[in-house]
């Protein structure tokens, strides 16, 4: 049993569980102090999510939606923990999935571009930012949170005031792709099939999933990867033996907001949501990103299912019974929760200890048990 | 019954995998000089933590005057009177030499600065002991003997009674080394005790009243220091006699391998320059030592000659190729090796397995990663596993430990095994055995002399006196970043290198 909890993976998945519990508990005592009466119900309702519709086919499409905005999350969450383990915090990673909104928003409805290249727009929009906090960062040592949350203002605002030309003209928000450019549509590739004609499973979602096993072998398998995380783990010893860590670093953050803003196009190209060209807040998903990053152990394969736990728990917040709370209670349970979620690091470090202590007790033991025997 | 000032009984202190200190006890008379001796990694850190409230002990108590009492945390340490002069000063370089001592324990009225009494009993204290300071002085301004002594009075306004040393000999120049030696021993006749932590052996030989020794977190024993040897102490130590001389033979210096022309380097610190168009050959099958007090220029000039820092001006050629402007992947190519001075800044990914530190100089041979860029797991660890095998590299889980996990020494061992195994035409080697014990010493030291015997140019930068002694064919002092002599070991004594280092001798030395 001990060595089974020493192994470091184990940890990591035991300590994400760990927090996950403690976010529903807090999230439920939130719930109790606001209104007992409906509070069971509604925790179990989020718990729950699509499982809460009766209807089998009914419960396969929701299931459905939820997946769907699960890719673009677990793409901010591969742009988060990439650049982690280089030793940045991409919290631009927010930003750059703006850019990537805009980006393939932009060319689908005023261009008329294919998916294709609308989804490469995507992800050039993301590098770009990306390049500007690395160069920034390498070349005049500023740091990538301060650039990074000033950029995802500039991109916030600069996408609403691009997208106002392609928006409805009674509405705030951004036309229809179905009706200006279908083909900017991505293929569902028959993979709607499976979930009850779900037109939002598209082949975003294989791509995520190839997407973050190739991060995974990137970093883990290649040199580029050894490169990489030298950087991030010892700049001056990067330096010292020859690595170009000014180059890394740019290359870092291209790579990290690319996936970003490639995960703008999962979710923007699939006609799930449209861009409110009003908004005055940068969406949430890439700091929903930061907590699945570290929900799922910083490893890309725990991303997947990290991503996919705090979308469902986001999306279970509207089966909260609203006869009880208003509206505005199912973002805060789901933020409990994802804010609970950054603790993994804290609870593996409690669960360290205490492994530690109930060796050291036994290792006592054993010794004056000999000692004693020693005496006979 | 004697009177000990402090004792530690049956100390055990574990942490994850390794018991730090086994069963230790250290009884400190009042007003002697107790030395601790011990390797890296014997436990002298973990047993003075302990003392300092810092950990707590799993067995054991500590006793202070007779009496058993319950050390928490550092400011019950302060309580009772034990201070400590760390390693690497604990001082704020703005503030003068006075704020610095009454730091935390600031006399005054009414929350205004009472600095009129402090003074008195600073100066009182220093003329007492012999501690010369200037109460004035900002600590950026003034020597390392003089920061040192401004520890030193940090204890003793404190009124402690028992003062730890932690290896504090090692940051000075000889002539300040005896004077601190006279300080402790001001200090012990007027009632202090003192715990001198080191492992020079004639130093605490010349000091200690009594010294204990530690040997992988065991206790070996406690002898007086009138009654043994040097020779004795360091088996005590090691477990085993080591030798101290280096047995190399005489060299045979070929070809120059290395050139440097003018060499000037931008200092980080001041606007001057660290290093002062410095002018060097080394040849091969040579060892050239760079002597000198810490401070002096040497890390800069290595920084500029390795690549790390640009320089101002100078040329640099090795094998009569111009590298002055070669990037640092080429001149490691080209057949530079380079243990640096600090392995944890520079030499290591701490957070890097052994193996992947073993390739750090070299991952990216096609020995190493495919066309396609992927690492070759399988041969990586099986020249680590050489490596390791060769070079006697220690470590819990051989090739997969993480650095972190690894004793300073294997730390070392790991560096020098890599920069060795890649066959440099010169090899820089930056104060190769800092902190290193005697064992490891012996092993870095043939290990030099070899690549030396081996026709490899081996240039050498080291603070520790012994070795500049022994291990050089030729040794050049540098002084605020010029080179003021040259010297021949064979023939120059430790108070002539003295003299030049710290700059009250200088000849013009031509390269």
């Amino acid at each position: 049993m001990k060595k089974v909890l020493k192994n470091p993976g184990v940890q990591a998945f035991v300590a994400s569980i760990i927090c996950i519990i403690l976010g529903l508990l807090i999230g439920y005592i939130v719930l109790l102090f606001i209104n007992p009466e409906g509070a069971a119900e509604s925790i179990i309702n989020v718990i729950k999510n699509f499982l809460t519709w009766n209807r089998a086919n009914k419960k396969l499409q929701q299931f459905g939606n939820t997946l769907a905005k699960t890719m673009p999350l677990l793409m901010c969450s591969l742009s988060i923990l990439f650049a982690y383990k280089v030793g940045l915090f991409n919290i631009g990673a927010a930003g750059q999935y703006v850019a990537g909104s805009c980006a393939c928003l932009y060319a689908a409805l005023a261009w008329g571009w294919g998916w294709l290249p609308c989804m490469i727009f995507a992800l050039a929009a993301g590098a770009v930012l990306g390049a500007i906090v690395g160069f920034l960062k390498s070349r005049c040592n500023v740091n990538e949170v301060i650039s990074g949350i000033m950029l995802n203002w500039i991109s916030l605002y600069l996408a609403n005031t691009i997208l106002t030309k392609v928006k409805e003209t009674a509405s705030p928000y951004t036309m229809y792709i179905k009706d200006v450019n279908p083909s900017a549509l991505l293929p569902n590739a028959g993979l709607d099939k499976f979930f009850n004609n779900n037109q939002y499973i598209t082949i975003a979602v294989p791509l995520a999933l190839i997407i973050a096993i190739a991060v995974y072998i990137l970093l883990s398998k290649t040199k580029l990867g050894y490169e990489l995380k030298a950087t991030g783990s010892n700049k001056n010893a990067a330096k010292y033996a020859g690595m170009a860590e000014n180059r890394n670093i740019i290359l870092t953050l291209i790579i990290s907001g690319a996936l970003a803003g490639l995960g703008a196009s999962m979710l923007y190209l699939t006609g799930y949501m449209r861009w409110e060209c009003t908004q005055s807040s940068v969406p949430g998903m890439g700091f929903n990103g930061i907590a699945a990053a570290f929900l799922g152990g910083l490893n890309p394969i725990g991303a997947i299912f990290s991503s996919f736990f705090i979308q469902h728990i986001t999306d279970g917040g509207q089966y909260v019974n609203t006869n009880f709370y208003s509206s505005q209670i199912s973002d805060l349970i789901s933020s409990v929760i994802i804010y609970l979620c950054g603790f993994v690091l804290f609870i593996k470090l409690t669960m360290n200890k205490m492994i530690a202590r109930s060796e050291e007790k036994k290792a006592r033991a054993i010794k004056s048990a000999a000692s004693q025997g020693g005496d006979k | 019954m004697e009177q000990y000032a402090v004792e530690m009984l049956h100390i055990t202190k574990r942490f994850p995998g390794i018991i730090a200190n086994d069963d230790i006890t250290l009884q400190l008379k009042k007003g002697e000089i107790h030395a601790l001796l011990g390797e890296n990694g014997a436990g002298k850190s973990t047993l003075m933590s302990v003392l300092f409230g810092l950990y707590q002990p799993e067995e054991g108590i500590i006793k202070k005057d007779g009496v058993e009492v319950k050390i928490n945390n550092p400011n019950d340490a302060n309580a009772l009177g034990i201070g400590m002069v760390h390693q690497h000063f604990k001082l704020v370089e703005c503030f003068t030499v006075l704020d610095n001592i009454i730091m935390g324990v600031e006399p005054n009225k009414m929350g205004f600065l009472q600095k009129k009494e402090a003074r008195e009993k600073v100066m009182a204290l220093s003329e007492k002991y012999g501690l010369h300071v200037d109460p004035d002085a900002k600590i950026e301004d003034i020597t390392v003997g003089m920061q040192q002594r401004t520890e030193i009075l940090k204890m003793l306004y404190r009124d402690n009674e028992i003062l730890i040393f932690d290896e504090p000999t090692a940051v000075l120049t000889p002539q300040e080394i005896t004077e601190l030696m006279q300080i402790m021993k001001n200090l012990a006749a007027e009632g202090k005790s003192i715990l001198f932590i080191s492992h020079k052996l004639n130093e605490i030989m010349e000091v200690a009243d009594r010294c204990s020794v530690l040997r992988k977190g065991r206790y070996i024993g406690t002898v007086n220091t009138k009654d043994t040897t040097i020779e004795q102490l360091s088996a005590m130590m090691v477990g085993r006699n080591v030798n101290f001389h280096v047995e190399k033979k005489p060299a045979h210096p070929g070809d120059v391998v290395l050139d440097i022309e003018n060499m000037t380097v931008a200092s980080k610190v001041h606007k001057n320059n660290a290093v002062k168009n410095v002018s060097l050959k080394v040849r091969a099958g040579e060892i050239v030592c760079i002597a000198g007090i810490d401070g002096n220029g040497q890390s800069e000039f290595v920084y500029g000659l390795s690549g790390l820092e640009p320089l101002v001006s100078g040329k640099i050629t090795l094998l009569g190729k111009d590298i002055t402007k070669t990037s640092i992947r080429q001149k490691s190519i080209l057949g530079i090796s380079h243990i640096p001075e600090d392995r944890h800044k520079h030499g290591l990914v701490l957070d890097y397995s052994l193996e992947d530190n073993l390739v750090l100089q070299t991952y990216f041979n096609p020995e190493f990663t495919s066309g396609a860029g992927f690492l070759r797991r399988k041969n990586i660890r099986e020249y680590a596993n050489r490596l390791i095998e060769e070079y006697d590299v220690r470590s819990g889980q051989g090739a997969v430990t993480t650095a972190r996990a690894m004793s300073g020494g294997n730390q070392q061992k790991a560096i020098i095994a890599r920069e060795i195994d890649k066959a440099p035409e010169l090899l820089i080697a930056v104060q190769p055995t800092r902190g290193l014990d005697v064992g490891a010493i012996e092993f870095i030291h043939k290990q030099l002399v070899a690549q030396r015997d081996a026709g490899k140019a081996v240039l050498l930068v080291s603070l520790e006196l012994d070795e500049v002694m022994d291990v050089p064919d030729r040794i050049l002092v540098m002084y605020e970043g010029e080179i003021v002599g040259e010297l021949d070991p064979k023939k120059t004594t430790q108070e002539e290198l003295g003299l030049y280092m710290a700059g009250a001798k200088r000849d013009e030395v031509k390269a």
